[in-house]
């Protein structure tokens, strides 16, 4: 049994000096959206910035952790280290998960360069887990020049990894001879970089045709065409081509400014998220006991009130009590 | 599912036995459980289960082993636990492990061992029971 | 037909009579029933039900197509199946020393289980093996152990099956070596290797190499053994470890001829002609819990691999469509909790396999939900296949269900539901795709959950388990392999590799590399390796580093 929960502040200093195993800890308490985080968080910060961060992408037995694997050895190969995330559903009636991914990576086990660690979603929509763009922070400020996040991408709306990762890959497999896309239309335009993996099977061409004849017919005039690799992951092929692809957009990214700007939308995503979570936590948290709350709800329900109007009053008068507050513990400081 | 936190368990099959049944079997009714489980697969080392289990910030490690190596193998892991600070992670093992070795081994840090004709429920509130989140 | 028309309406009139008052009475112990592998089974079974009404075409005679009676034409009453007992452990000297005491109690042939370094080619010195030498096997490292192994054994008059895969065609070099050494040439050889590496990606879990170089690896075997060794099987196609992992009995017939029917593609393509190798293709299955659908299996198995072999690849020798299988009963079956009930068991699914037309048999011992059997209940084990042999007189009839209303229906009805498999099979491109892709695991992972999970809620009674249970106090006495044998066998290995030729070793393992890298048939150069003293490890080393490891899909 846990005897001792180290605060995840404690576990800043650890995750500085590249304790791993301070590292794993402080991602545990991401995910359990424990209080001591966001204060961790924060003194981590400036120490993040530095990685690569790559998001991999694509539906259910396209090869993506056999690809994962192979382009971290490619890395490891040119003197990086790599930090790897893997999401995977948790079920939506049980809340637990099987992440098997890890099962792909047997060959980095021991290699202390790289830190792998699996995430179940946790009941979050869109691809990612809720914890995920924290924790890849927290590898970032680790110290891991790469890192990979690894996801599940079939449906329309798993487009998350946009918001974390600098340069995504989607990845295809090969399709029966049929038309029908093993991809949906949303993931398509997320991605920087298309891999075809399963090279070997039949098919493999066609695919490339049809992605680039889908490229060609979109309406955005992009600086970044993205190029459209073939691999086969499990025989190591193509692997090399595609890591230099990867580090070319970033130069890309850089070069053209794009970085940069990213950056700058990004900061301005996370604050709002941020701020917004703490803004509805708090007042969630605020009208929790209150009975006039409950009582509102009731006349919502019987139509003798209405949530506009209902929504309209609390903020108001959360927002004035709020402002009280804040004043209060200014004068206190 | 209000809380976000859950209990994870690496279930891995250290050494050379194949027989795989029993442990995804396990990880199955684990994950049902509401469970988060990093499956590890098979010709696991003790260096590598422990590696991964630290990686993975894991509150319970379930061995499944019926290679009749357990005596060499199972303590090998919860030392190397207890090396890395990491003792207090839950071990558990079940699998063809006889009555009169488990004693030797729980003195050598595993907690529990569950033997053939275990339901899958036992297992499920043992963890539940000794894992505090 | 009138006689079924009348059979009909007086079948009806005794549902809704005589049944339906009983019902209202006595209500039945289920709402419906099912074998265990979820087959409804009905209150009675009738002429009605069989599709055996062509006689000739369905059910034939024994020895002719398509051997849905036995593929002997005199079966047991010519000579009783192969009492054949699984063994081995620790050291060669020991396991010798088992071989022969079964041997003195009366078994007819040898099976030799290997401990887990060896089945997984590593040597007894290798890191992955500590722990590991002699435990579920016997520890062979050289040619050295393997004679130590057959020392006093005759293998002129005795057959030997030995259960390795991967390594197979190392294994088959040495006794092929150690047997010439003996004076008995290798076409006088008679045996069995498993050899069957599609089931270990699948169940068994004890693969080394990547698919392709490993079906290259087990067609050099078929060709070899083709033209020197016309009395040895070439392979034992297995279901058995697929049914133990949890399948149903129609995923343990369909995925094993599955597999069967890509070792024959395999072969084929490579040149080989039908007739020269699939008389000495073999089989193995398991024989569990449901008495008459385990029958019905084994007589449907042999059908439908009959009609495939004919079929499929017209196959011109009757030989080439016989099914000849071992059986071994489920394992998976025995329970730790009252061990003693495990000899009842063992007794019914032996029982099961002899009328199911088995040609060998190895039946569990009662202790080995805990551990390898002792010598006493190994022998226990023996002698329930030598009571039912001679004792029950089932032997002197052949095929005696033949004709059972109900066993005829489920022999058809797992005859079709094996082949819907084979079919969806077809269709994801072969057996080797399949298991590619995950599926095969997985089906046979979603039974095995099925059925936990029905035995965990009581719907499935496992006696002594989930009832009638006991607190048990009683002291059991099971086998305990040594210890010091893994550090008697790591010392030898050390010596071996000392003594031996050093130039001779070098030049074999060089031309048996060149070898691996191009397209020759390498059961020569293997065999010229372990004579000169090269070790499983190092041979298999050899092929890890031309041909790389085999990585599992992800099926969770």
């Amino acid at each position: 049994m846990r005897t001792d929960r180290l605060s995840a502040t404690q576990l800043v200093e650890g995750v500085l000096r590249g304790n791993r195993r301070d590292l794993a800890r402080l991602i545990s308490l991401i995910e359990d959206e424990d209080p001591s985080v966001p204060s961790a968080l924060s003194q981590l910060y400036k120490h993040t910035g530095r990685a690569h961060i790559v998001g991999i992408t694509g539906p259910p037995g396209s090869g993506k952790s056999t690809l994962v694997t192979r382009i971290t050895t490619e890395y490891r190969t040119r003197n990086k280290t790599i930090g790897i995330v893997c999401v995977d559903p948790s079920s939506p009636f049980t809340g637990g998960a099987l992440l098997g991914d890890r099962i792909r990576m047997q060959e980095h086990a021991l290699d202390k360069d790289v830190f792998v660690r699996s995430m179940g979603t946790r009941g979050h929509l869109g691809g990612l887990a809720r914890a995920t763009s924290d924790a890849v922070r927290a590898i970032d400020a680790f110290g891991k020049d790469i890192i990979i996040v690894e996801t599940v991408g079939a449906g329309q709306s798993e487009v998350e990894v946009i918001d974390i990762a600098h340069t995504i890959l989607v990845i295809d497999v090969p399709g029966a001879g049929d038309d029908i896309q093993a991809i949906k239309a949303g993931i398509m335009e997320i991605a920087d970089i298309f891999v075809v993996n399963k090279s070997d099977m039949p098919g493999a061409e066609r695919k490339v045709t049809e992605i680039n004849a889908m490229l060609d017919t979109d309406p955005r005039d992009r600086a970044w065409r993205p190029p459209v690799l073939v691999t086969n992951a499990r025989a190591g092929e193509g692997i090399a081509a595609l890591v230099d692809t990867i580090d070319a957009h970033r130069k890309y990214l850089v070069d053209s400014g794009l970085l940069a700007e990213k950056g700058l939308q990004r900061s301005r995503e996370e604050l709002k998220t941020i701020m917004e979570h703490k803004l509805t936590a708090e007042l969630m948290d605020k009208l929790k006991g209150l009975p006039e709350y409950e009582h509102a709800i009731k006349k919502i329900a019987d139509r003798s009130d209405d949530p506009y109007s209902v929504a309209e009053r609390l903020i108001t008068k959360f927002l004035a009590d709020y402002g009280r507050r804040v004043t209060e513990s200014e004068r206190k400081r | 599912m209000s809380s976000p936190k859950r209990i994870r368990v690496l279930v891995a099959k250290p050494g050379l036995d194949g027989h795989d049944r029993g442990a995804k079997v396990v990880a199955r009714a684990l994950r049902d459980a509401g469970m988060e489980v990093v499956y590890t697969g098979l010709r696991q080392t003790p260096e590598m289960i422990v590696e991964a289990a630290i990686q993975e910030s894991v509150h319970v490690i379930g061995l499944s082993i019926l290679s009749g190596a357990h005596n060499a193998l199972l303590p090998r892991v919860t030392e190397l636990l207890r090396k890395e600070g990491a003792d207090d992670i839950l071990v558990i093992a079940g699998g063809i492990i006889p009555e009169d070795d488990v004693p030797g081994l729980k003195k050598h840090g595993v907690a529990e061992v569950f033997g053939p004709g275990t339901a899958l429920s036992e297992i499920v509130d043992y963890i539940k029971a000794h894992v505090k989140l | 037909m009138s006689g079924n028309d009348d059979t009909a309406k007086a079948l009806r009139q005794w549902e809704e009579g005589a049944v339906a008052k009983t019902l209202t009475k006595f209500p039945e112990r289920e709402p419906k029933f099912e074998t265990i592998s979820g087959v409804p089974v009905k209150r009675l079974y009738t002429p009605l039900d069989s599709a055996c009404q062509d006689y000739q075409r369905s059910l034939g005679f024994p020895g002719e197509f398509p051997f849905t009676r036995g593929v002997q034409t005199t079966m047991y009453r010519g000579r009783f199946w192969t009492m054949r007992q699984y063994s081995g452990y620790g050291t060669a000297r020991a396991t010798n020393r088992r071989f022969r005491f079964l041997l003195e109690q009366g078994q007819t042939g040898l099976s030799v289980a290997f401990d887990l370094p060896t089945q997984v080619g590593y040597d007894s010195d290798h890191p992955m093996a500590q722990g590991e030498v002699g435990k579920v096997g016997v520890a062979i490292d050289s040619i050295a152990d393997m004679e130590v192994l057959f020392d006093s054994i005759p293998l002129d008059k005795v057959s030997t099956s030995m259960t390795i895969n991967a390594p197979a065609a190392v294994l088959l070099a040495m006794y092929i070596a150690m047997a010439e050494k003996q004076g008995v040439q290798m076409n006088k050889l008679r045996g069995t290797i498993q050899n069957d590496i599609l089931k270990e990606y699948v169940a068994r879990g004890t693969y080394i190499y990547p698919p392709k170089p490993s079906m290259r690896l087990i067609t050099d075997i078929f060709k070899f053994c083709s033209e020197k060794m016309p009395l040895w099987n070439t392979i034992s196609i297995s279901g058995y470890h697929i049914r133990e992992a949890g399948s149903t009995a129609a995923q343990e017939v369909a995925f094993t001829l599955a597999n069967g029917i890509a070792y024959v593609e395999a072969a084929v393509k490579v040149g080989l002609d039908i007739d020269s190798f699939a008389s000495r293709l073999s089989f193995f299955f398991g024989s569990h819990s449901d008495f008459f659908e385990e029958i019905a299996k084994f007589r449907a198995a042999r059908r439908l691999w009959a009609k495939t072999m004919r079929e499929r690849f017209a196959a011109k020798d009757d030989e080439s469509c016989k099914m000849r299988f071992h059986t071994q009963t489920a394992g998976c079956t025995l329970t730790a909790q009252q061990p003693d009930n495990n000899v009842v068991r063992v007794t019914l699914q032996a029982l099961q396999a002899v009328l199911g037309g088995t040609q060998s048999l190895h039946t569990n011992s009662r202790d080995e939900a805990l551990s390898l059997p002792t010598e006493q209940s190994v022998q226990i084990a023996l002698r329930t296949q030598q009571i039912i042999a001679h004792e029950t007189g089932v032997g002197d009839t052949i095929d005696p269900l033949a004709g059972s209303y109900y066993v005829e229906s489920l022999t058809d009805e797992t005859e079709r539901r094996a082949q819907e498999y084979i079919e969806k099979i077809d269709l994801m491109g072969g057996a080797i795709a399949a298991i590619e892709a995950g599926f095969m695991q997985r089906e046979i992972h979603d039974s095995a959950y099925e059925y936990q999970r029905r035995v965990d809620a009581g719907k499935r009674v496992v006696v002594g388990v989930n009832m009638f249970a006991e607190k048990e106090d009683r002291k059991f006495d099971y086998l305990r392999v040594n210890p010091d044998f893994e550090k008697e066998q790591v010392a030898q290995l050390k010596k071996l590799r000392e003594k031996r030729d050093h130039g001779l070793w070098r030049e074999a393992m060089r031309s048996f590399r060149i070898a691996a890298q191009g397209e020759a048939n390498l059961m020569p150069l293997i065999i010229n390796a372990v004579k000169a003293y090269a070790t499983v490890g190092e041979i298999c080393g050899v092929l890890r580093q031309v041909w790389g490891e085999y990585k599992a899909p992800d099926i969770m």
